[in-house]
């Protein structure tokens, strides 16, 4: 894992310092809630519906035991005893007080993390496979270039005032796990014919108001040439994104607006500038940070089969356990979504239990997914049974990976001052009424996914199916959408029409659902069967 | 009826005026009507409270309830946990939220 260096570590002291300042500054009444806002916003403190809420970042969703139990203390000390993992990879804290949220900073700064730029128009956190580093179909770890982005965009002074707020994700396989084509640039890194390292650049993809799946900018893009490029196409956003109107001004309404190839060639030309600059590191720089990245001591010669007569334990093997790059080993993913929880959240306790268990069976490492759940990245799969047993006692073993439970929903009007109606009842009731794992398990891989509103925190247009709450006259409303996919066969959802209540919503899924089991052919997932037969077929079965 | 809410400065706790001060209890609430903005913006300036604005609400047996649903959650606090609601100790608090 990245260490900081002397710099990193001085940057984040200096900034907890600066906001020790400005909170005494605004308690003490010299500074206005007007002038103060946008400062504690640069902190990732934001005003909820029923507190501060502060947005913790995880860089490209990495963290160390260490780390991940200052998260716990955090919880405990602070807050009220939980924590909710986000879909950016990130950890939200809803009950802060103001006037502790500098010594929570100074606490996060003893284990180099931060909320800087979790919040306002600049360039947020990174965020990438939760398996780098370990899959079994990826080229190259990518988060040493995660980790220079992070380092470039870092209080990046031409940045800092973006017409809106940029997300970049990078993968380095084939399978997209990091929705890389819904983000305002997506990055994946392959090996082209002549065996080079390099980059396929998308841009211009996003959620919310105006949900758009990001064209190719360039098909490939040498290592070498990373930061650059990246700052050319910055630059043309920057100087040409529209500031006029807030619903128009990411990057993907410029990309639209100009076309993907005059967009393209506007870049092509800032970047044969801006290459003059020296701004790509040296690669000593870079390999400086990727030998932070280096494999951990796996142990060789090791059992590569795992007892499974245990059933339970067979179950949450096939579904939450995936393959690792090296004989021997396995990658953990601990689902977040029990029945009847919230998707996400984790008491500090659990906090705790998973950051021990990272120390003890995964090289001190841990990962946070986009789909709220947590990796143990390298474990032994000797020690596979024994880490089930410990998940089970904690409430942390539903073997639901990717299936219609494994839901992500944003916190909702529940949380969220800007919802319009509340993700996590209605997730709760879905995941009730198809609470048998059989049940799941028959239907396959089926992503459910409910934003609150429509700025899309719950992913819900890249769900297979997706469900976006509403306000209709003062009620909770609920829309339905079919088809959408954040993976690397992107695409977005369609509304299937009229709207339902929160019960209305769950039977109307059930009626798909039964819809979807009469049509599949062998092997095929509800997206296949949908993306095969169109949207009228499961219409009818909907609105009868 | 009008309702004055907002939130403490320091804490961020949800707070409604009661007349002549804030309380975390909505049942404290009084009518603000046609005084809301005056109050709340002497008692921003004071540091009382943060962001505070006006609502509609009607006046029912168990004291105000918020016209919109959001501010009934902020009053009771979020209906998926129960146990951090305003009255934890009390499984009927916030029965009205929906
Ligand atoms: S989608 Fe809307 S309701 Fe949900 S967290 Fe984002 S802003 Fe809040």
């Amino acid at each position: 894992m990245y260490k900081y260096d002397e710099f990193d570590q001085s940057i984040v002291d200096t900034r907890v310092a600066e906001f020790r300042d400005q909170v005494a500054r605004r308690l003490a009444g010299e500074i206005s809630e007007d002038q103060f806002k946008p400062l504690r916003l640069m902190n990732g403190l934001y005003l909820q519906l029923h507190a501060y809420m502060l947005r913790v970042a995880v860089p490209y969703g990495t963290l160390s035991s260490r780390q991940m139990r200052m998260l716990a203390h955090i919880a405990r000390k602070y807050d009220r005893d939980y924590g909710h993992f986000t879909t950016r990879q990130n950890i939200q804290y809803n009950w802060i007080k103001l006037e502790d949220a500098p010594d929570i900073l100074a606490d996060l700064a003893s284990v180099e993390m931060h909320a800087i730029q979790t919040s306002g128009n600049c360039i947020r956190n990174t965020t990438s496979d939760q398996f780098a580093g370990a899959a079994a179909d990826e080229v190259t770890d990518p988060r040493p270039w995660a980790e220079l982005l992070r380092q470039w965009s870092t209080f990046h002074p031409e940045f800092s005032y973006l017409p809106r707020k940029f997300k970049i994700a990078i993968v380095a396989a084939e399978e997209d796990r990091a929705a890389i084509k819904l983000h305002d640039i997506g990055l994946q890194l392959y090996n082209n014919d002549a065996g080079e390292l390099g980059f396929r650049v998308f841009v211009g993809g996003g959620m919310g108001r105006t949900p758009m799946v990001a064209p190719v900018i360039r098909e490939f893009l040498p290592t070498g040439d990373f930061l650059s490029y990246l700052e050319a196409c910055l630059r043309v956003y920057n100087r040409y994104g529209r500031r006029d109107n807030i619903y128009k001004a990411r990057i993907k309404i410029l990309v639209h607006e100009l076309g993907a190839a005059e967009y393209a060639r506007q870049v092509e030309e800032e970047w044969a500038h801006v290459k003059t600059l020296g701004l790509d590191p040296p690669p000593g720089e870079f390999e400086r940070i990727a030998a932070q990245f280096a494999l951990p001591a796996f142990e060789t010669g090791i059992a590569d089969t795992v007892d499974r007569s245990d059933p339970d334990f067979a179950v949450w093997l096939d579904q939450n356990v995936k393959a690792h790059k090296q004989p021997g080993y396995a990658i953990v993913n601990i689902s977040l979504k029990p029945v009847g929880g919230i998707p996400g959240d984790a008491s500090s306790a659990q906090i705790d239990l998973m950051a021990d268990l990272a120390e003890t069976y995964s090289f001190d490492e841990l990962r946070v997914t986009h789909a709220q759940n947590i990796v143990l990245p390298h474990v032994k799969k000797a020690d596979l049974y024994t880490i089930w047993q410990k998940l089970v006692a904690a409430d942390l073993a539903s073997a639901n990976l990717d299936l219609i439970s494994d839901i992500i929903a944003c916190p909702g009007l529940d949380y969220c001052s800007l919802a319009n109606a509340r993700s996590i009842p209605v997730a709760q009731k879905i995941a009730k009424r198809f609470e048998g794992l059989d049940r799941q398990r028959d239907l396959g891989e089926l992503k459910l996914k409910i934003s609150g509103c429509i700025n899309a925190c719950g992913h819900h247009h890249a769900g297979h199916i997706g469900i976006l709450g509403v306000d209709r006259k003062g009620t909770e409303n609920y829309q339905l959408l079919l088809g959408g996919s954040g993976a690397e066969d992107a695409s977005l959802g369609r509304i299937t029409g009229p709207g339902f209540d929160e019960d209305g919503v769950v039977d109307a899924i059930e009626r798909a659902i039964e819809k979807y089991r009469t049509l599949r052919t062998d092997g095929e997932r509800f997206l296949d069967t949908y993306r095969r037969v169109g949207m009228d077929p499961f219409k009818e079965a909907i609105y009868g | 009826m009008k309702l004055l809410t907002g939130n403490n400065l320091k804490t961020g706790d949800v707070v409604w005026w009661t007349g002549s001060d804030w309380s975390r209890h909505i049942a404290e609430a009084a009518d603000v009507d046609g005084h809301g903005e005056a109050i709340a913006a002497a008692e921003e300036a004071a540091r009382r409270v943060n962001a505070p604005y006006v609502i509609d609400g009607e006046a029912t047996p168990t004291g105000p309830r918020p016209g919109h649903i959001k501010d009934r959650i902020r009053a009771a606090g979020p209906t998926v946990r129960p146990d951090l609601n305003i009255k934890p100790a009390d499984p009927t608090a916030g029965g009205w939220v929906i």
